[in-house]
């Protein structure tokens, strides 16, 4: 397996999706001639041309209702958003069109297309472009909700979201754009709504994704020294989201810990956290813990952003509450 | 009160065509489309009244020339978008009258299985995209039709129809930037009716006449009498011949009037206009004006009328009959197409 950092991995799903189907086509701010904001499309104009690799004005509402138009009538936009905060923009055609055109026109109207771009906390990059947008789309019926955190599952995951018939919103990280990792030689897919183990254990479920899938790793390695071993479970695709392989972990280790790294009010650590205690209750041991960003907008001053998420400080406390000690 | 017509600088439609022998057939589809809008409308308000439809209802009566006229120049591969009051355009395209009745009525036979209602009708099969509630939804998904057609290499046009009330709107300006920037086949039909609900086009516009704003995005503009049902085909139908052969969007502004409220639960609409305006637009009724200009030409006669109106009046009681008696949609339909 070739070792190749993650905005590799989403550059030769792109390149292989838009070999294999002519359909598709990639649409956004600076995804030509720039070769991408962040470079994901590099050199993809180069082979595909600027037919399908579309630069556009700086009209977020616009062009996502045209990838909206263009998929409706049969093509398969990708369109790229420079960064996941300038999707409110395009919130409406998000929202109320590419959502609900399929359920609005009784089945008629499919809209395969998928939103792609950075999102979460970044780097010293304030308010307004430093933030978790998911959960602005995965409490909408009709898209699906995907947020890779290997460039293994970065490739696999968006060559499904391309070839599924759904909207598909697909938030990447600039802070993981450069990170490594192993991606198979051959052809190969991840299906949408299936979470991963990326880490077996016994004493207690932590589930995270992005940074926190990370942090997590990090933290399960430090706390094996004390004798705590950690499954870390990894979702992947937030909606639908795979109860099953959450659950069944939790089964197993009779305690659970959500880390988040948005605002936690309302996020989706009370969602999963809401799903442990309807369904799995009797197996646990403890209530479920929630390890969430501060309920504040992020800040631009280097101290306050590391306070605004969580650390490994954190969430070794949290685990430590999980499990009484 | 604002004018009904006002030609464009950038491109004035020839008067001489207006006045040439007009194809016989041609006139009495246009009229019997319109009348079949009409009796349509008038028979969902009266529905309404009775209980059998819900929610919102904006009807167009008044407005019908606009969308009979643009869409009679069409082909059936051709595509087509309207906002909140779309039933006509769907009509007008070929939609089934029953199929649409019983959409108002929410059953499971209705155009999206009575899931979309007043303000999402949908036809696939005439590649007619909806039905959208926001104002000015539709202007860049009519858009992105356009560059489909484009991609493919294909000569169709879209037809992407939308109120003044949309103008004001930020996803406009995107929209007509971008269909000139890219040369996209798509036709921009500003059904101005003279008020964005209920508020006056002087209280929203800078610039009241529409067909103005497209000099800013380099493309052609042209006002046209939004009740006269042979202007608005001869200037979409010029602008569609540009937009197949050219890639060349436009902008038409049909001045037009909506006799009734902003919807059902306006009835009166008094409250922003006058009685003297209605009745002063009420003698510019579209369906009255080619109704005489067939009539003084001898292309129809009043008994021929009568048998049309009557016609059309059969279609529409069938329609409430077939709407009527179509189930409800079975309860497992709440949750499918929720995901292909």
């Amino acid at each position: 397996m070739a070792i190749i950092t993650y905005r590799e991995a989403l550059n030769q799903a792109l390149r292989e999706e838009m070999r294999r189907d002519p359909r598709v086509f990639l649409i956004g701010e600076e995804v030509g001639v720039y070769q991408g904001a962040y470079k994901v499309s590099q050199n993809l104009l180069e082979e595909f041309g600027p037919k399908r690799v579309v630069d556009t004005p700086i009209s977020e509402a616009g062009f996502v209702g045209v990838g909206i138009g263009a998929a409706m009538v049969g093509l398969r936009p990708v369109v790229e958003m420079m960064t996941f905060n300038f999707a409110i923009v395009a919130l409406d055609q998000i929202v109320n069109h590419a959502a609900k055109i399929l359920y609005m026109s009784g089945g008629q109207f499919k809209v395969p297309m998928v939103i792609r771009g950075p999102g979460g906390p970044a780097v010293q990059l304030a308010a307004q472009h430093s933030q978790s947008m998911e959960s602005y789309f995965y409490h909408v019926p009709g898209l699906k909700v995907v947020r890779p955190s290997t460039p293994r599952d970065a490739k696999g995951l968006l060559k499904s979201a391309i070839r599924d018939d759904n909207p598909v919103i697909f938030i990447e990280s600039e802070t993981l754009y450069g990170t490594k990792g192993e991606v198979p030689d051959e052809e190969y897919t991840i299906p949408l709504g299936v979470a991963e183990v990326k880490r077996e254990g016994t004493d207690v479920t932590v589930i995270g994704y992005m940074g926190m899938l990370h942090r997590a790793l990090d933290v399960a390695q430090d706390l094996e020294k004390e004798g705590i071993s950690i499954e870390v479970v990894d979702p992947r695709t937030l909606r639908p989201m795979d109860k099953t392989t959450i659950l069944d972990s939790v089964k197993k280790t009779h305690r659970a810990v959500v880390l988040e790294a948005g605002a936690g009010f309302a996020g989706l650590g009370a969602e999963i956290a809401t799903i442990i205690s309807e369904e799995a209750f009797d197996y646990l041991d403890s209530p479920v813990v929630r390890v969430t960003g501060a309920n504040a907008p992020m800040p631009y001053a280097r101290n306050l952003e590391r306070a605004k998420s969580p650390d490994k400080t954190r969430i070794i406390a949290g685990i430590k509450q999980a499990l009484a000690l | 009160m604002a004018k009904r017509s006002n030609k464009t600088t950038i491109e004035a439609a020839p008067e001489a065509a207006r006045n040439s022998p007009m194809d016989k057939k041609v006139m009495q589809d246009l009229l019997y489309q319109m009348l079949l809008i009409r009796r349509f409308e008038e028979k969902a308000a009266e529905m309404y009244a009775q209980g059998k439809i819900g929610g919102f209802l904006h009807l167009a009566v008044g407005m019908e020339a606009s969308c009979v006229g643009a869409i009679s120049v069409l082909r059936p591969d051709d595509y087509v978008i309207g906002g909140y009051r779309e039933h006509g355009h769907c009509l007008a395209r070929g939609s089934d009258p029953r199929l649409a009745m019983a959409e108002l009525f929410g059953r499971i036979d209705g155009l999206s299985k009575g899931k979309g209602g007043s303000m999402h009708f949908f036809d696939k099969e005439r590649n007619f995209l909806g039905g959208t509630g926001i104002v000015g939804g539709q202007l860049p998904i009519g858009t992105g039709a356009g560059f489909a057609i484009n991609y493919r290499g294909g000569d169709q046009v879209c037809l992407c129809f939308f109120g003044d009330g949309s103008v004001a709107q930020g996803v406009f300006h995107e929209s007509l930037n971008m269909a000139a920037l890219w040369k996209l086949p798509v036709i921009y039909i500003c059904e101005n009716n003279l008020y964005a609900m209920g508020t006056a086009l002087s209280r929203t516009q800078s610039v009241t006449d529409i067909y103005k704003k497209a000099e800013a995005y380099g493309m052609p503009g042209e006002q046209v009498d939004g009740m006269d049902v042979l202007a608005v085909r001869e200037a979409v139908g010029k602008a569609v011949e540009r937009a197949r052969r050219e890639k060349i969007p436009t902008l038409i502004e049909t001045r037009t009037y909506r006799f009734r409220g902003h919807s059902m639960r306006d009835p009166a609409a008094a409250v922003y206009r006058t009685r003297e305006e209605v009745d002063e637009w009420k003698k510019s009724d579209p369906i009255v004006l080619l109704w005489d200009r067939m009539s003084r030409d001898g292309i129809v006669t009043d008994a021929e009328y009568k048998g049309m109106d009557k016609e059309i009046n059969q279609v529409i009681e069938e329609a409430v009959r077939f709407a009527d008696a179509s189930p409800e949609p079975p309860l497992e339909e709440l949750l499918t197409d929720v995901y292909v």
